[in-house]
């Protein structure tokens, strides 16, 4: 078996069936993130663009990695010192990677639907690292990875997302995915970060923090967007971290043995506190490894999908 | 050049007459009757047609001057003529914006040598769209204007609105208000609701429309004075004009096709041609829009005809500039959603896209009267056809309607007595 389309675009257009294969691969490129020798050629040969119009380390440092690990070659395009700078438009761009003979571009946008509209105008394979306020299919394949590595399964979890949802592209493509796999999808948020409709994607908000997260097999906090704040969707940091963060006390009515997830960068003691991040079933850490591993499967599932 | 127009069936705001002849002889229509004998130097048969009169856009955007790769006032007339409009009022979001007497002599000047329709300018409400400072409405109203409008943007300040009113009023000139609270619809791209949600772009809430309306509404209201609400689109909005007009507040209301055909779906897959302000809303807007329109609350459909070229349209969703193009489907489109639904007699229909935005523009047109100018058009309401965007004689092509199965062609356009537009490709 094999990816069908060509393009990662986002979880909504995937099946559970290719979510099982891509965290089924993942496992097995886990295996070659965690040894000491980390080098196969499954994607020599190739060449993968990672094409970045926001800030990002961990992202793309994950899909770099991800491709130097299978031997591809890997580039880097960041906006400022590439001719976007000029004014290039985003398919202009996309074009000449293209016509350089590139496999698979990988693009993260501030621009909802960019990944899309790359995609339509491209030959090579297009994953989304993340756009807009859409999805970050790769944060939601990974987190469900590490889902799926400490509970032996998906199907059943009950999953609170806590935080800034209307922003939040990890909680979109969490929500689509985790429902699509059978999981149950807790919401809790500040109002003025609850989009409307968002129960539509089949998850449930909750009115208390409390609620949310009773019995529950993971909590997830998200990040709070400090640029944001100038904004005032909430009144201070302090008054977040009350009502809205995670700590030891309103985390009491998870499940014993519940896990702590984050896509990081965490605000240590906003959304979450230290004591829960640097605790045993703080999953954080383990999620940026998981996160080569299931980009490494993603690569070499469309690389696959080209040649068969 | 005499024109004897066999067989028509007229549709007239009012009434409906079968088998009527139309003699049109220097520009003027002569007369209207059954088996008229006139001597003419073409006879055109219509059976089987509908004659109404020349069709009146109070509201699009001709791009001339600034941004003629988008449209100029020549393909932006022959578009117009295409799609049944003789008459149109252009709005002032031109460079330079057309907010003294310049630019409207020019827009004025460059029609009647190049157009096809009769060109009405709209004048800026303040200098500059800028909000702040009224622009010459009386000497605009000499060179030529019959509305003014910021249009694309709200009139902010509640202030310079109230002044707007009272000096246009002087001048006898409809004030035309695009209504939205700019800083509550926070650089939305399309409506605030679970599609907005699902799509990850910021949303346009209904309210930022709504909460303009009011305050236009009771600016009106307290003044006694007349405004004119641009393209409604919420069931709000809808609700609000019509209490108003109960009350007696002097408010006139437009809207446009895709109001009442489109909602906030047509935007899934990021397609830009479904962008535009206000934003495409929820079905619920839709259908109360279609009940404002029958119910009088609504007066008239108008276009915004905003043609904008494929490379603009050509990006992410939230750089994509706002509009679609609307000449060339606003009559089938009506047509088809409003009179074969029942919505609308197609008298009614000829009252809002004739009658109704003559009289607000104090224009003399949108009737068919011997002795006026022969402003009319042939169409065909049976046969069904296919939109087709790359058809198009507007420079743009940026319509979400491409493919849509309507009824309602367009089979020649007169304008003063002369065919501007006929439809040549074969039945």
């Amino acid at each position: 078996m094999n990816l069908q389309a060509k393009d990662v675009l986002g979880l909504e257009q995937m099946s559970p069936d290719e979510i099982n294969l891509i965290l089924d691969t993942a496992s097995d490129m886990k295996k070659i993130v965690t040894s000491k020798m980390k080098k196969v050629n499954y994607l020599q040969g190739k060449t993968v663009i990672t094409l970045f119009y926001e800030n990002s380390t961990r992202t793309r440092v994950s899909f770099e990695l991800a491709a130097k690990y299978m031997g591809a070659q890997a580039v880097n395009v960041s906006v400022s010192t590439s001719s976007v700078a000029k004014g290039e438009t985003l398919i202009d761009t996309g074009i000449t990677l293209d016509s350089m003979g590139t496999d698979i571009i990988v693009i993260r946008h501030n621009q909802s639907g960019a990944p899309h509209l790359l995609a339509k105008n491209v030959q090579a394979s297009v994953i989304n690292a993340g756009d807009g306020m859409h999805e970050h299919p790769t944060q939601a394949l990974l987190d469900m990875y590490t889902m799926k590595e400490t509970f032996g399964g998906i199907k059943g979890l009950k999953v609170a997302v806590i935080g800034d949802i209307y922003h939040s592209r990890v909680a979109r493509s969490n929500i689509i995915g985790l429902t699509k796999m059978g999981a149950e999808v807790h919401l809790y948020a500040p109002s003025t970060l609850m989009p409307t409709g968002i129960e539509s994607l089949g998850a449930k908000a909750y009115p208390t923090i409390l609620e949310a997260v009773e019995d529950c097999d993971v909590v997830m906090g998200l990040r709070v967007q400090l640029e944001r704040q100038k904004k005032a969707l909430f009144p201070s940091s302090c008054e977040y971290s009350r009502f809205f963060g995670m700590n030891a006390e309103n985390m009491k009515g998870a499940k014993k043995g519940a896990l702590w997830m984050h896509p990081g960068p965490v605000n240590r003691g906003i959304e979450m506190t230290s004591e829960l991040i640097d605790s045993d079933r703080s999953a954080i850490s383990r999620q940026v490894t998981n996160g080569v591993a299931v980009r490494m499967a993603l690569l070499y599932l469309l690389s696959g999908r080209k040649e068969a | 050049m005499r024109t004897l127009i066999k067989n028509a069936t007229i549709a007239h705001c009012d009434r409906i007459e079968k088998n009527m002849d139309l003699y049109i002889k220097n520009g003027k229509l002569e007369a209207m009757g059954k088996n008229l004998q006139n001597e003419a130097d073409r006879v055109i048969d219509a059976s089987g047609l509908y004659a109404l009169p020349g069709l009146v856009d109070a509201h699009c955007h001709l791009r001339d001057p600034g941004f003629e790769y988008k449209e100029d006032i020549a393909s932006g007339t022959r578009s117009a003529a295409r799609g049944g409009f003789t008459s149109i009022a252009c709005m002032p979001n031109t460079n330079p914006v057309a907010d003294n007497t310049t630019v409207v002599r020019y827009i004025l000047d460059k029609a009647q040598r190049e157009g096809v329709v009769n060109v009405y300018p709209i004048g800026a409400v303040t200098k500059g769209l800028e909000g702040r400072e009224l622009s010459e409405m009386g000497s605009m109203k000499e060179a030529g204007i019959v509305a003014v409008s910021d249009d694309g943007k709200p009139v902010v300040s509640s202030s310079v609105m109230k002044k707007a009113l009272l000096y246009a009023s002087q001048f006898n000139l409809p004030v035309i208000s695009h209504c939205e609270d700019l800083d509550l619809a926070e650089g939305g791209s399309m409506n605030e609701g679970t599609t907005s949600t699902i799509m990850g772009l910021r949303g346009i809430p209904s309210s930022s429309e709504d909460i303009m309306v009011a305050r236009e509404l009771l600016l009106s209201e307290y003044l006694g004075l007349p405004i004119h609400i641009a393209h409604v689109s919420t069931a709000a909005s809808v609700e609000l004009i019509r209490q108003a007009k109960k009350r007696g507040v002097r408010v006139t209301a437009e809207t446009c096709p895709h109001y009442f055909t489109l909602t906030e779906k047509a935007c899934l897959g990021y397609n830009t041609n479904a962008k535009m302000n206000p934003p495409l809303r929820r079905q619920e807007d839709l259908e109360v829009v279609a009940e404002g329109l029958k119910d009088g609350t609504i007066d008239m459909i108008v276009t915004d005809h905003a043609p904008h070229h494929r490379d603009e349209k050509n990006v992410e969703f939230d750089s994509a500039p706002n509009g679609i193009v609307g000449f060339e489907t606003a009559l089938a489109l009506s047509y088809t959603y409003l009179v074969e639904t029942g919505v609308l007699t197609l008298q009614q229909l000829v009252q809002k896209l004739a009658a109704n935005p003559s009289k607000m523009l104090h224009i003399d047109k949108g009737t068919l009267c011997c002795g006026k100018a022969a402003d009319l058009i042939l169409a065909d309401f049976d046969s069904e056809y296919s939109v087709d965007v790359s058809s198009f004689v507007s420079k743009s092509q940026n319509s979400p309607f491409d493919g849509f199965r309507v009824k309602g062609k367009v089979m020649a356009t007169m304008v003063n007595g002369q065919i501007v537009y006929e439809d040549t490709t074969p039945a």
